[in-house]
């Protein structure tokens, strides 16, 4: 994984809560058996519609996506993640966050910020007044600036560390690999087996 | 200390407590299916990993797959990726049921029906719904591919502490008011994100009463509002559905996990961080009429005014939602045609779903201009609904009898809407496309999806004459 400290870049409001997944990438370019290229697969369905906020050339180039409530809610598609990634997004704003894709983003380098709903609003008429405005997004000390605008936010150390680090999960869980054995060896003997 | 089931199950399955970190869990059975696999075994091969534990892990065929045939997968892009499977699961020494064989499936609907979903278990999927397995009182969620990987290299996984919340439902469920409409009426109660950080456990007299089936459509939608997993205690009605079934115990293994099984149970002094309670004895039949699990409304209501939510966030959802479902605000709910009614599903696929489906059907017709499509959950079901001649009853109303698949529930194989299309569906999203694109989706239950049929307007079974 990607290492995740700070990231400075122009922002895009994306005025919607419920966001889901089946939203950020329809079902349809799923079948695909490979990790990368899931650009246009980015929002397909709303980005036919030319007043949609990505089609907009005052946000082009953005790679900060501030949304509304439940962001990635339903699906847990990782190729949700992969989109937003390889569209040039670094970092998503929301004040909540479905869960799996919570998960997944943090997995993938994509950092997914929770702010209070009056910062993103208050975010939404910075950007849309002024769409090239810079946005610092800073990992390390955990906190969004924009403007004279300085708010923090949460996230565990765990986490934040994984990322700040660049970080495998596999290869921090075989650290473990003898407890994981030794557990094995005291599940029930009616535990079980399908092969 | 005193503990809820679902601190019980966790506590049984730590491998590893690190200060600061998050506990390391052990994961007794990994379902696999085509759609969020194939970039998991991939990174198995960069690494040159192995699948750790090959005998918990199970992988089938659903997403993809068509429900008219058993033989030929036309989208050139999907046989790929049910091929990818079919190698990926030979190359690891993965047990795969594809297309075609008797125990094949949708996932949720074949683990628990081989009696591989046990109570206590920790059973994960690249699949949200996996929480529908809560429904045995084992704690069960979805995950993505990255994690899908991690389970398939090392058998755990990573999991921050969850906070816990019960939802009682207390009362009793009037004559006609299922599982389904109880938790979609849980939904718009709660919204979809009320669950968020926590794993929920769903409890009292009205969940303490629901079969198995019913418990599985509860847990089902726990992901809909936003819950980590949806827990239900074990009792008779689990062990009893259990006994006999392929990967059940047996002999003195079973009494021994009986014996277990009734241990798993939240102490009376445990605490829960929050609570939701709710009287069933005052539902009714429950559907949806916006474009996520959240918006919804007793059948006898009407469409509400965007105008009349509390907040500007809601109001927004709310008026794209009515928009794009074609949709006018006041309109009673029961006035509203159909074009397709789509009964299967993880969430409402299982015999007794179509049995209920099929008591509103017998001796009726589905009206002139509405498709009807029945898609059992898995091959097994559509055998057992055959030997009690469902089919026959579906298919005399004028109703398509298919294959056991996802089907309808996501636009990923042929079945789906066309843009404009409405439909009844037992299925658990309504998001804008999910059915197809440009599809418009009602969650029903099957009893409403049935009725609705025959009338081709939204209906529950006391409107047929």
């Amino acid at each position: 994984m990607e290492k995740f400290t700070t990231h400075v870049g122009t922002a895009v409001p994306l005025r919607r809560s419920n966001v889901d997944t089946d939203q950020i990438i329809p079902a349809v370019y799923l079948k695909r058996v490979t990790r990368t290229g899931f650009e246009d697969g980015l929002f397909a369905a709303w980005r036919e519609d030319a007043s949609f906020v990505l089609n907009n050339p005052a946000y082009a180039g953005a790679t900060i996506l501030v949304a509304g409530e439940d962001f990635g809610t339903g699906s847990s598609r990782e190729h949700a993640v992969w989109a937003l990634n390889d569209y040039g997004f670094r970092v998503v704003i929301s004040p909540r966050f479905g869960d799996i894709f919570r998960g997944n983003s943090l997995k993938q380098g994509l950092l997914t910020v929770e702010l209070s709903q009056e910062a993103v609003e208050t975010l939404w008429d910075a950007i849309e007044k002024n769409p090239g405005a810079p946005v610092e997004v800073n990992l390390q000390a955990r906190e969004v600036r924009s403007g004279e605008h300085v708010w923090p936010f949460a996230m565990d150390d765990f986490s934040r560390w994984r990322l700040l680090e660049g970080l495998d999960d596999i290869g921090l869980t075989l650290r473990h690999a003898e407890a994981i054995t030794a557990f094995e060896a005291t599940r029930p003997s009616f535990a079980v087996l399908v092969s | 200390m005193s503990r809820t089931l679902a601190q019980k199950v966790w506590d049984a399955h730590v491998v590893s407590q690190t200060a600061g970190e998050p506990d390391l869990l052990y994961i007794d059975l990994h379902l696999l299916h085509e759609v969020t696999s194939p970039q998991a075994f991939d990174g198995l091969r960069l690494a040159g990993r192995s699948v750790r534990r090959p005998d918990l892990t199970i992988a089938t065929e659903d997403h993809n797959t068509p429900t008219d045939n058993l033989l030929t997968i036309s989208d050139p892009v999907s046989r790929t990726q049910i091929e990818t499977l079919r190698k990926n699961c030979a190359e690891f020494g993965v047990r795969l049921h594809p297309l075609g064989d008797p125990v094949q499936g949708v996932v949720h609907v074949m683990g628990p029906q081989q009696g591989l979903t046990q109570p206590g278990m920790t059973i994960v999927c690249g699949d949200s719904h996996t929480s529908t397995h809560g429904a045995f009182g084992a704690l069960a969620f979805g995950i993505g591919t990255s994690e899908v990987e991690h389970v398939l290299a090392t058998q755990t996984l990573p999991q921050g502490t969850p906070k816990q919340m019960a939802v009682t439902v207390t009362g009793e469920l009037p004559s006609g008011v299922t599982a389904k409409d109880l938790i979609l009426a849980l939904i718009t109660k709660v919204g979809t994100g009320g669950g968020r950080g926590y794993v929920v456990e769903y409890r009292g007299p009205a969940i303490e009463k629901l079969s198995m089936e019913g418990r599985m459509t509860v847990s089902n939608m726990s992901i809909e509002w936003g819950a980590k997993a949806g827990l239900i205690a074990p009792d008779e009605t689990t062990f009893a559905w259990l006994k006999g079934r392929p990967f059940a115990p047996q002999g003195a293994q079973w009494d021994e996990a009986v014996a277990y099984w009734r241990t798993l149970k939240t102490d009376d002094d445990a605490v829960f961080d929050a609570e939701v309670v709710i009287d069933a004895s005052t539902l009714t039949p429950f559907v949806t009429w916006g474009t996520n699990p959240g918006q919804g409304a007793p059948l006898s209501a009407s469409v509400p005014d965007p105008e009349s939510f509390a907040t500007e966030a809601d109001r927004a959802a709310a008026r794209r939602a009515v928009e794009y479902m074609g949709l006018t605000p006041g309109t009673a709910l029961k006035d509203v045609a159909v074009d397709v009614v789509f009964l299967g599903s993880c969430t409402n696929g299982r015999l007794e779903d179509l049995r209920a489906a099929a008591e509103v059907l017998r001796g009726r017709k589905v009206a002139s201009g509405v498709r009807m499509l029945v898609v059992p959950g898995s091959a097994q079901v559509r055998a057992e609904a055959e030997e009690e001649g469902l089919n026959e009853v579906f298919t005399a109303a004028g109703a398509e009898w298919r294959f056991a698949g996802c089907s309808m529930c996501l636009g990923m194989n042929p079945d789906t809407l066309k843009p404009g299309e409405r439909s009844a569906s037992t299925s658990n999203r309504n998001f804008e496309g999910r059915q197809g694109k440009g599809g418009r989706t009602h969650l029903v239950s099957p009893a409403v999806a049935a009725a609705t049929a025959v009338t081709g307007r939204l209906s529950a079974p006391a409107d047929l004459v």
